[in-house]
């Protein structure tokens, strides 16, 4: 048995060195235009990632990760909105709005290194505050994600309300260059490609290695049983929090990885829809295992531009029915229906009790 | 044996439930290295009063010493592990996803910051300690096995086994007999008189032929107070015992 675990740990690895070598080479057979429809779900790919710590491993459900992606992704428009404005001129929309001066929370985008540091920095300092705030006190399980929505409304609300700060409901558009290449060449675009699949990468191992250290079992523990993990000596407070501001940190990164490809950001791409959309990819992908939710969020985003441009009419019932059909049958999404075949597969399944199939509990 | 130290000693602690008291105004003991029970009729306040050791449940007067020195009332639960009270609920409450060996690792203990919980890596000892206790539970086949799918014996001797990993001065034991087999139950007992060796027990218990068997001392409590404190014998022959307890089911 031993060896039957170890041919298919090696498989796995094997795997996903193949699909890693398979994301760097799409620049030579995918089109321009399909390039970079790939890059926005690899965009998306890191950011599940981080949900997935949050909601597979350590059991709490964030329904508002839209907003740490949005924040990440303005940090970047920002930066990039000026410098398109070039240095001396404000950006198109200010003097729209009468703006007369540059206001002094845009001046620190000015610097792209600065702007890419925010990006990450402030959607974990909002996280890191709300979650001391929250998990301190206790407050746990469907009242945190109700916490979590109301926090979307209010900065979605803000944002289209700042016209002159934030572009209002149009959001940051129309950039030009980051650090003077031209965002429109198809080298530059390639580039970024390539960051963003590498990121991806790192994103991903550096999860996989920190789930796979005591921090892991620990997480899990939160999730199964919060109160026993108290009385073992840990403070559940203080891992939830770092969670969820890590989960904040990368969904900032992807935010920005996107509007560099995508070439906009506006409030409804970070509202209330796309944050309950995120965790559908992660619960359609697998929850409680890394690659599952990264397959979930390039399949099903693959599946939506696929839809809508074969059905234009009827694409969203599509949608709907992908999502009801993982829901009732796919408790454990893809990645469940995966392990159920490769049981079935290796004749595991005969060795194991009914009773290893264990009820998992989340929130 | 060391002569007879004072482990934890309540101090005119009463915990009220909006109106109700749990535990009105008790004064308690606990010496080191005794088995000791904690029995009553149900509603007597005995779980509540774990529950205050442990920092579950909050007191709404007086305060509760530990080592003489330590007052735990003002301790946060997860703190109050770390000064050496663990505790065992009465329901079994094992991590059901983690393998039985996970279980351990978790338990250890260790600094349970996250920054130490994030570097963490085994060492020796603690390998050597879990293996222990693999072996004092009788576990060791079971070692890889989601502890989910364990019996309902081996949950509450793994939670056991995870109590003592964090080598504690004093364990709290909620009902742990609770839905055993006779055979589990004789091995339960002799795992608590191992145990005792060189720590305190607190038992919460209801079985009165295993609390016989293996008491050292026992405490009677009646509506959240006092009743009686003694050797086994000593409360079977307390009227007053029989009155609210024994004779209660004599009847």
């Amino acid at each position: 048995m031993g060896k039957i675990m170890n041919q298919s740990i090696f498989n796995k690895k094997n795997l996903l060195l193949l699909g890693f070598i398979v994301l760097l080479i799409a620049p030579l057979f995918l089109t321009d235009f399909r390039l970079n429809l790939l890059g926005k779900y690899l965009a998306f790919a890191i950011l599940v990632i981080g949900l997935d710590l949050l909601w597979g491993y350590t059991g709490v459900l964030s329904l508002g990760h839209g907003i740490f992606f949005g924040i990440g992704a303005y940090a970047m428009g920002m930066y990039l909105k000026l410098e398109a404005s070039g240095t001396t001129k404000l950006p198109d929309f200010m003097a729209w709005s009468g703006v007369q001066e540059l206001p002094f929370i845009w001046v620190p985008f000015q610097n792209p290194i600065l702007a890419i540091i925010l990006g990450i920095f402030i959607p974990l300092m909002i996280a890191l505050l709300l979650g001391l705030l929250t998990f301190r006190n206790r407050i746990n399980g469907v009242y945190f994600t109700i916490l979590s929505q109301a926090l979307v409304v209010v900065v979605v609300t803000l944002f289209v309300g700042q016209q002159g700060l934030t572009g209002g409901t149009n959001g940051l558009t129309s950039f030009n260059t980051i650090f003077g290449f031209s965002l429109a060449s198809t080298t530059t675009q390639t580039v970024i490609y390539l960051i963003t699949a590498a990121v991806l990468a790192i994103v991903y191992f550096a999860s996989k290695v920190l789930i796979n250290g005591r921090l892991g079992q620990v997480l899990i523990g939160i999730r199964d049983g919060e109160n026993r993990l108290r009385f073992l000596g840990y403070d559940p407070a203080i891992f939830k929090t770092f969670i969820y501001a890590l989960s904040a940190g990368i969904a900032g990164l992807a935010g920005m990885l996107f509007v560099l490809q995508v070439g906009i950001i506006s409030p409804t791409m970070m509202g209330i829809i796309p944050s309950i959309e995120m965790v559908l990819w992660v619960a359609l992908g697998g929850r409680g295992t890394l690659i599952g939710p990264v397959i979930g969020a390039i399949l099903v985003n693959w599946a939506k531009t696929s839809f809508s441009e074969s059905y234009p009419d009827i694409w969203l019932y599509f949608l709907g029915l992908m999502f009801v059909i993982v829901v009732v049958f796919l408790p454990d999404g893809l990645m469940g229906l995966f392990k159920k075949f490769q049981k079935r597969w290796s004749g595991l399944h005969d060795k194991q009790p009914d009773s290893a199939r264990v009820e998992k509990n989340y929130s | 044996m060391i002569n007879s130290q004072t482990v934890l000693e309540s101090k005119k602690i009463t915990v009220e439930f909006s109106g109700f008291k749990a535990i009105s105004n008790l004064d308690f003991k606990v010496t080191n290295n005794k088995v000791h029970f904690l029995i009553g009729p149900n509603g007597a306040g005995k779980t509540t009063l774990l529950d205050v050791i442990c920092g579950k449940t909050q007191v709404s007067q007086g305060k509760v010493v530990y080592m003489e020195d330590q007052n735990l009332v003002k301790l946060k639960d997860f703190k109050i592990v770390h000064i050496g009270i663990s505790r065992k609920f009465q329901t079994p409450s094992i991590f059901q996803n983690l393998t039985v060996y996970e279980n351990l690792i978790i338990a250890l203990k260790q600094d349970k910051g996250l920054w130490a919980t994030i570097t963490a890596k085994i060492t020796k000892n603690q390998q050597k300690d879990i293996d222990e206790m693999l072996q004092l539970t009788g576990l060791i086949d079971e070692k890889d096995q989601q502890a989910g799918a364990l019996s309902h014996g081996q949950k509450q001797w793994l939670e056991i086994a995870m109590v003592l990993l964090q080598d504690p001065g004093l364990v709290l034991l909620d009902e742990p007999i609770a839905g055993m087999s006779k055979v589990e139950r004789l091995k339960t007992g002799e795992m608590i008189r191992e145990i005792a060796k060189d720590r305190t027990v607190l038992i919460v218990e209801h079985d009165m032929d295993f609390v016989k068997e293996y008491a050292d001392i026992v405490t009677v409590m009646h509506e959240g107070k006092l009743l009686c404190q003694g050797s086994m014998e000593e409360i079977q022959n307390d009227p007053r015992v029989r009155e609210v307890y024994l004779g209660r089911k004599e009847d």
